[in-house]
């Protein structure tokens, strides 16, 4: 620890820092409440208690959209469980696991917008996926996969896993490369089989990993996939794709109502909190039983 | 979780036992499961790439096979029509930008929290690193509000600013616990030699931070140049367009011209591509480096 002769200079090298987080994270988090019991027209408003609520709530349009939010929910087992396959696979270091990392790798050097203007074309009706399928005999799933709104959230949903697994995948391979891999000897030694060794061995020592994965991901899930909503169909079509972030962003932009925006934003704000201190309970749990 | 992440890139051992060489049905299944992630990852980027050298007509009657020629027009094409060179200038500007405000910012507080001691520094820790997980959407309106006010829309420095805040939480989070391995010797006889603090950081720490700048520059720098959000919202004048905002109105503009657009893309994924191949394994170790503390 460095002693100073002045006990304020530590406070001089956070200030900038509690300055930046006030203003970016303190200020809109704080105004959100505000905002949303208020019908702000352009910068002000006067306060009108839970009109801005109760006018989402009875809105199926944001039914719609959470709806939607919570059916892309089912990516994060999905993306989980194929991640845990594909790593342990690279994780038993079979001939040539370094070029398929290097592979595997690829959808994440592509920004999401760019993925998801490939991907829409991919899919198109007319598009090479269709074409592929017909070429191979399977004319019956040439699905209009974009423009169906019945099928648009399903595509989308994939498009989604395929950039979002690289991340699962690099995070518990990186987890698999720092366990103890005497434990994994010494079992392989008393007759453990593969499966054994991965369902008693391996898979515990995941626990707190895939913890974290599952809160961040169910975060991205429903706050954070706008990139992907936007390029794809801007919600379309009709309202089949429609998920929240488009939805505040459309009140903010589109209909200048920032007060009903900021009421979309106080619920995820709420849901995301939630979430986060799950997480740290969770984990405080497993370190007491831990030390127990 | 304490998970003492080896570096992935050093720990791999390459010799591989004789018995994994032979071919069992479990190694078949293994490499088949491989395999088929290979083509899964790469069909959507060949697809990009073989049809920008298509022309339109081609791409009618062919949209899986190879390109009959190396044609340019399509690239040179959307060159001419669209300001692509603005908006990556636009992009790298704000993320050149934020960038640097955010890792001054934060490499000034992650010292004071590595290594002075001063009343509500394990909250401010615990504050910033949970800051990291709130979604950028939940700030965007009294944002938006006040900016208007304050005549800040569409402004490089107004964006830059909420950029560094978003990406500062991920910064001092890194540098603390970079700044916490440093061995206190090598500080401590910085100061004995009548060092300020100051120059402690910047002539002593600095210098021996290598690794983890690159690796917040790589992250970060990526985070600002996809983002598309804020982006839209922030930015919406023609000549701050970023290049991912430019993007979806590229795409609009040429709906059917498929060749086109991928010709579009393939120029727009080419900077970052340049930046994965400089810095791959930083690549690597920032996306574990939030996740796995």
């Amino acid at each position: 620890m460095i002693r100073t002769k002045n006990p304020l200079l530590p406070y001089f090298f956070v200030a900038p820092l509690v300055l930046l987080l006030l203003f970016v994270f303190g200020y809109p988090l704080v105004q959100i409440f505000d905002f949303s019991f208020r019908r702000i027209r352009g910068i002000d408003g006067p306060w009108v208690g839970l009109e801005n609520y109760q006018l989402i709530l009875n809105q199926p349009l944001f039914h719609e959209a959470v709806q939607h939010n919570v059916q892309l929910l089912i990516a994060v087992p999905i993306i989980l469980i194929l991640s845990l396959i594909i790593a342990v696979i690279l994780y038993d270091r079979v001939p040539g696991w370094r070029i398929y990392r290097t592979i595997v790798f690829i959808p994440y050097i592509l920004a999401v917008p760019i993925v998801a203007v490939v991907l829409k074309k991919f899919f198109q009706y007319d598009g090479p996926f269709n074409e592929a399928l017909r070429v191979v005999g399977l004319d019956l799933f040439a699905l209009d996969w974009m423009g169906s709104p019945d099928l648009a959230l399903w595509t989308v949903l994939s498009v989604i896993i395929w950039r979002e697994i690289v991340f699962c995948i690099v995070l518990m391979l990186a987890r698999l490369l720092s366990l103890d891999e005497e434990m994994l000897e010494a079992a392989q030694l008393d007759g453990a089989g593969w499966w054994q060794r991965l369902w008693f061995i391996i898979l515990p020592q995941m626990a707190g990993v895939i913890e974290f994965y599952f809160v961040v991901s169910f975060i991205t899930m429903i706050a954070a996939v706008f990139s992907y909503i936007f390029m794809i169909g801007k919600g379309g079509p009709g309202t089949s794709t429609m998920v929240l972030e488009l939805y505040i962003f459309n009140f903010l932009t589109r209909s200048s109502l920032p007060g009903v925006a900021s009421a979309v934003s106080v619920m995820l704000f709420l849901v995301t909190t939630v979430l986060i201190l799950i997480l740290f309970w969770v984990r405080r749990g497993e370190r007491e039983q831990e030390l127990a | 979780m304490n998970a003492n992440i080896r570096d992935a890139d050093y720990s791999e051992s390459d010799s591989i036992p004789a018995e994994r060489r032979r071919l069992t049905p479990g190694m078949v299944a293994r490499q088949a499961v491989l395999l088929f992630g290979v083509f899964l990852a790469l069909a959507p980027a060949g697809y990009m790439l073989l049809t920008a050298f298509k022309t339109k007509e081609e791409y009618l009657f062919d949209k899986i096979g190879l390109p009959d020629a190396l044609v340019l027009t399509n690239f040179s094409e959307a060159l001419v029509q669209n300001p692509f060179l603005l908006w990556m200038r636009n992009s790298a500007i704000l993320a050149i930008g934020a960038v640097l405000l955010s890792t001054v910012i934060a490499a000034l507080a992650a010292f004071a929290i590595a290594r002075m001691q001063f009343r509500g520094r394990d909250l401010l820790l615990s504050i910033s690193t949970s800051l990291m997980v709130i979604p950028p959407v939940v700030m965007i309106v009294p944002l938006f509000v006040l900016y208007t006010r304050l005549h800040l829309m569409s402004t490089f420095h107004g964006t830059i600013i909420i950029y560094a805040g978003l990406i500062t939480p991920f910064s001092v989070y890194l540098l603390v616990s970079f700044f916490r391995t440093l061995p206190t010797e090598i500080l401590e006889a910085a100061l004995i030699d009548g060092a300020s603090p100051l120059g402690v950081l910047w002539r002593v720490v600095i210098p021996l931070s290598g690794p983890p700048l690159v690796t917040l520059f790589v992250v970060n720098a990526l985070y600002v140049w996809n983002d598309l959000l804020i982006a839209l919202i922030f930015l919406q004048s023609d000549d701050s367009r970023t290049l991912m905002a430019g993007l979806s109105v590229f795409q609009g503009r040429y709906n059917n011209q498929i060749p086109l657009t991928m010709a579009g893309m393939v120029m727009a994924s080419l900077p970052m591509l340049i930046l994965y191949i400089l810095f791959q394994r930083y690549f690597i170790r920032g996306l574990t480096a939030g996740a796995l503390k």
